[in-house]
């Protein structure tokens, strides 16, 4: 029980630090291809403890990016809601593939979130057209390996 | 290999079922976009969030803020001397230009008056700071430091010391975002000032330039005209500089001309910019002193701006010139003389 309860903190900590950083002023040209942080770890605790990060915790993930940098609230919660249903369903075989195939589900995961935000963005009427726009899910790919070997470790060293 | 660590427990068969959770969070998020993209019903609910923001962005902002403290703390004295020098250059010729201000604006209003013209330009302004933050890297939107709580209300228009800035598009109860002229979904009526040719200006998703698609070939337009706002869509008031026209190409054989304008305020540059609360023309007669808010908000930027006595934050019918660029005891048109009838 003590176990679930470090890793909820664990969990809300690092969520805290993605809401951070989805934020942070960048220097312009990696601005553009800031990594969706805050959907990475969604995916990652959706696989890793998904008693604790389930759809509602996914949905409010969203909700925060929305309030910080939506144009109508709703839009990214419905894309993180989207991403977590997927992750959720297929969180025993993505859990057992090789990095490299976790990699590419993530991306095609990233690329499914832009691809809603980029719908509701035109659907709202104020769409963005420039292919700048996916760049995150490129980064955001590129991340995930360090990102759940990062995670991985401190998880484990401090189970 | 890593692999990920996991909590093996199993998660089938407990809780609601995953589909049923999609479909209900689903409709949540599409019915809260629906009240959201129609209505004003979350406008209260979206202040709320904002202010639970608020920390995340006093995080972000502390670096910044810590850096500009030390460098202000540690300039050394030549600089902020010749600093000192520019700035009272500055103010000396600010000084001679408002001598003739005054007078210019007291036979403005008493033209005006007799032409029952709406109250030209005027209005009471806030300084609001730009926020470190980030919005959105592919939209021309920031984020400032005054909201609800300050008065600040959608759709205000937003200026700086050389021209509009944009306008407010979302209020939270601490902060606000403003959205640039220059974003490409924005657009702001205009005119030449030179001859009054009315056009519209659209943001072009580039911080220097604004695009007016519609110019006929046959219009009167230069290379260095000054574009200022017509006031026409009611939100930006009337007469404030926009642009400086920058290319004007003619093609005979389009209909239009294709011409840019180089927006006038420093859209890259400012670190502050000015709230604007402007005077509601004088058509729209009403009886005078109909506070439109309440008056814990309106003490707060009346205090910020001006030693003037707290008017009424949207003021009334009558034009009014705005106190804080008043001498003391110099008005030069009471309210017993609006120009109706």
């Amino acid at each position: 029980m003590s176990d679930g309860r470090i890793s909820r903190a664990r969990v809300t900590f690092t969520v805290i630090l993605a809401i951070i950083f989805a934020v942070l002023p960048l220097p312009e040209p990696l601005d553009a291809a800031r990594p969706d942080l805050l959907l990475l770890l969604v995916i990652y605790w959706s696989l890793s403890a998904p008693r604790i990060a389930g759809l509602l915790f996914a949905w409010f993930c969203g909700l925060a990016i929305d309030v910080l940098k939506g144009i109508i609230l709703g839009q990214h919660a419905l894309a993180f809601l989207v991403v977590a249903y997927f992750t959720h369903k297929f969180q025993l075989r993505i859990r057992i593939f090789p990095l490299s195939q976790q990699t590419l589900t993530v991306f095609a995961f990233l690329f499914l979130y832009q691809f809603i935000v980029f719908w509701l963005d035109g659907i709202v009427g104020q769409p963005v057209t420039t292919w700048m726009r996916w760049m995150p899910v490129i980064s955001g790919a590129i991340l995930w390996p360090i990102l759940v070997a990062g995670l991985d470790t401190w998880n484990r060293r401090n189970r | 290999m890593v692999t990920l660590s996991s909590d093996s427990r199993n998660i089938i068969g407990r809780g609601p079922p995953l589909g049923a959770g999609l479909f209900f969070l689903g409709l949540v998020s599409v019915g809260i976009m629906m009240l959201d993209q129609r209505s004003d019903y979350l406008n209260t609910v979206r202040q709320w969030l904002g202010a639970a923001a608020s920390p995340v962005y006093a995080v972000v902002q502390t670096p910044g803020q810590a850096w500009e403290w030390l460098t202000g703390s540690f300039a050394d004295r030549n600089r902020l001397k010749t600093e000192n020098a520019e700035l009272s250059e500055q103010l000396r010729e600010a000084r001679v230009k408002l001598l003739q201000f005054d007078s210019l604006r007291e036979e403005n209003v008493r033209l005006r008056a007799v032409r029952e013209a709406s109250a030209g330009v005027g209005g009471r302004t806030m300084i609001a700071e730009i926020m470190r933050v980030d919005v959105d890297p592919f939209r021309h939107r920031v984020r400032i430091n005054k909201g609800s709580d300050d008065g600040v209300f959608r759709t205000q228009p937003v200026l700086d010391a050389f021209g509009i800035v944009g306008q407010v598009v979302q209020v939270d109860k601490y902060s606000s975002t403003i959205i640039l002229i220059s974003d490409s979904g924005h657009s702001i009526p205009v005119q030449v000032n030179r001859n009054g040719i009315r056009s519209i200006a659209e943001g072009a998703g580039d911080l220097g330039k604004l695009s007016l698609p519609y110019l006929t070939v046959e219009s009167d337009v230069k290379t260095g005209d000054l574009l200022v706002s017509s006031g026409l869509d009611g939100i930006f008031p009337a007469g404030y500089p926009v642009a400086k026209v920058s290319k004007v190409e003619r093609n005979p054989a389009d209909t239009f001309a294709l011409v840019e304008a180089k927006p006038l305020a420093q859209l890259d540059r400012d670190r502050e910019v000015l709230l604007l609360w402007a005077e509601p023309p004088s058509q729209v007669a009403a009886p005078a002193a109909k506070p439109s808010k309440p008056a814990a908000t309106e003490s707060k930027p009346a205090a910020e701006t001006s030693s003037a006595p707290p008017a009424p934050a949207t003021p009334s019918a009558a034009p009014r010139e705005p106190a804080e660029t008043l001498p003391p005891g110099a008005q030069p048109l009471p309210q017993s003389q609006p120009p109706q009838d």
